[in-house]
């Protein structure tokens, strides 16, 4: 691997609060969240049950709205834009991986990698090559033609990671990714993740597992929807090799 | 120890002088636990000693290889599982076990900054890693690999005991303070009464 320097800023949120319901009972899942991922950067969250990963990686993905706070994907403030807006920008930016893969089974891996592209209004002839060469990029593209029953657990994730960031999309959200597969296959899919990123991407990883999140360039810990320690001591990129 | 063993095992490979016997122990295990060439010499005079190498003769440098002998104890360490001694006395145990029964003592944060700590630690040990060939790495890839995963699971455990310890410093705090407000409330229904 060659040093390379982090790129822009993707994501940006900042003082992000979440509180379900009202009075006495109301719950506060997010308390004060900032948080900045940039191009080429992984960022994993980890924290207890209930600590609030699972609400941060809603409300910057878009599907959940913060009770006070912002985030800005590539410089669009997301509260700024109606729902329409909204989830125009969420479809063709963001990529969601999760851990039961959330393929659709009646199609082939190469018609759900294209699936997102066609849905952004692309020729179908463009979005099966991108499809293809998304699969390509994941070491997969001679499985295009199988159904997801056909595939292995870590076959389908790679699957998932190809469709999460075909075209344009350049955000990842990996919500326990590894969560149904055994450790080596966990630890291929965390390197065609970390590969992809490093080739021009950026993600916030939910994880419970320390293995995995060792992937990430930098950890942030969440405790009762606060960030505990989010910069402890922030790691050289990745891709800067660590002597041996 | 693991040493003496390791060496039997390389000289069944084939002869072997010393130095050889360093860089290799040393290249399969990826430099995790270097040797230095008077723990090898004082290893090999021990392994004479007991019967289980001897020297090759006619050999510049002087090169060893096992006996019958050796080859027959290298064959039960195969054989024999380690054995899971006492835990050797462990820093982070002994700190945190005297930090819960201390009064002054921030564990959450205590606790906190280690898991940053090993966090780091096992960020490093996943970058080598990162840095073999994803399939099949054969040879001294393979095995340097297999010490490094050793490492991180080791890491990993550390990092989920602390999880551990967090919560059930953070329950067992909640029960106090439950324990306190009770008694307040009882103490004040008894004023209350008289």
């Amino acid at each position: 691997m060659t040093a390379r320097q982090l790129g822009p800023v993707l994501l940006t949120a900042r003082g992000l609060t979440r509180v379900h319901g009202t009075g006495p009972t109301a719950v506060r899942a997010l308390d004060g969240v900032d948080l900045d991922i940039r191009l080429g950067e992984l960022v994993a969250v980890m924290g207890a049950s209930g600590s609030g990963k699972s609400t941060l990686l809603n409300i910057v993905g878009g599907l959940d709205t913060p009770t006070t706070g912002s985030v800005a994907l590539a410089g669009d403030e997301l509260s700024g834009l109606d729902a329409r807006a909204r989830a125009r920008l969420r479809r063709r930016s963001i990529g969601y991986v999760f851990q039961d893969f959330n393929l659709i089974p009646a199609l082939t891996a190469a018609e759900n990698v294209s699936l997102p592209r066609e849905l952004d209004g692309i020729g179908g002839r463009t979005a099966r090559a991108e499809a293809r060469a998304a699969l390509r990029e994941v070491g997969v593209d001679h499985l295009a033609d199988r159904f997801p029953d056909e595939l292995s657990g870590g076959q389908q994730q790679r699957v998932a990671i190809a469709r999460a960031l075909v075209g344009p999309r350049r955000l990842v959200l990996a919500d326990e990714p590894t969560g149904a597969l055994d450790s080596t296959t966990g630890e291929d899919v965390m390197r065609v993740l970390r590969a992809r990123i490093d080739a021009g991407a950026a993600g916030l990883l939910v994880t419970h597992e320390p293995r995995f999140a060792a992937w990430a360039d930098r950890t942030v810990f969440l405790r009762d929807g606060v960030v505990v320690d989010g910069t402890g001591r922030r790691l050289e990129p990745w891709s800067l090799q660590v002597a041996q | 120890m693991s040493v003496r063993q390791g060496m039997l095992a390389l000289l069944a490979q084939e002869p072997m002088h010393a130095y050889q016997l360093r860089q290799q122990f040393e290249a399969r295990t990826g430099g995790t636990w270097p040797l230095n060439m008077g723990q090898v010499s004082t290893t090999l005079d021990r392994l004479v000693r007991d019967g289980l190498v001897e020297p090759v003769v006619d050999t510049e440098p002087l090169g060893y290889r096992l006996t019958e002998a050796g080859h027959a104890a290298l064959r039960e360490w195969w054989t024999t599982p380690v054995v899971r001694t006492a835990p050797q006395r462990d820093e982070l145990s002994i700190k945190l076990a005297l930090a819960v029964t201390a009064a002054d003592v921030d564990v959450p944060g205590l606790v906190q900054a280690q898991r940053t700590e090993t966090m780091r630690a096992l960020t490093d040990l996943t970058r080598l890693k990162a840095d073999l060939p994803a399939e099949g790495p054969a040879g001294d890839d393979l095995a340097w690999s297999l010490v490094l995963d050793n490492l991180i699971f080791a890491a990993e455990a550390e990092v989920r005991w602390l999880d551990h310890v967090e919560a059930r410093v953070s329950r067992a705090a909640g029960a106090q303070r439950a324990a306190a407000a009770a008694d307040a409330t009882r103490d004040a229904t008894v004023e209350v009464a008289r």
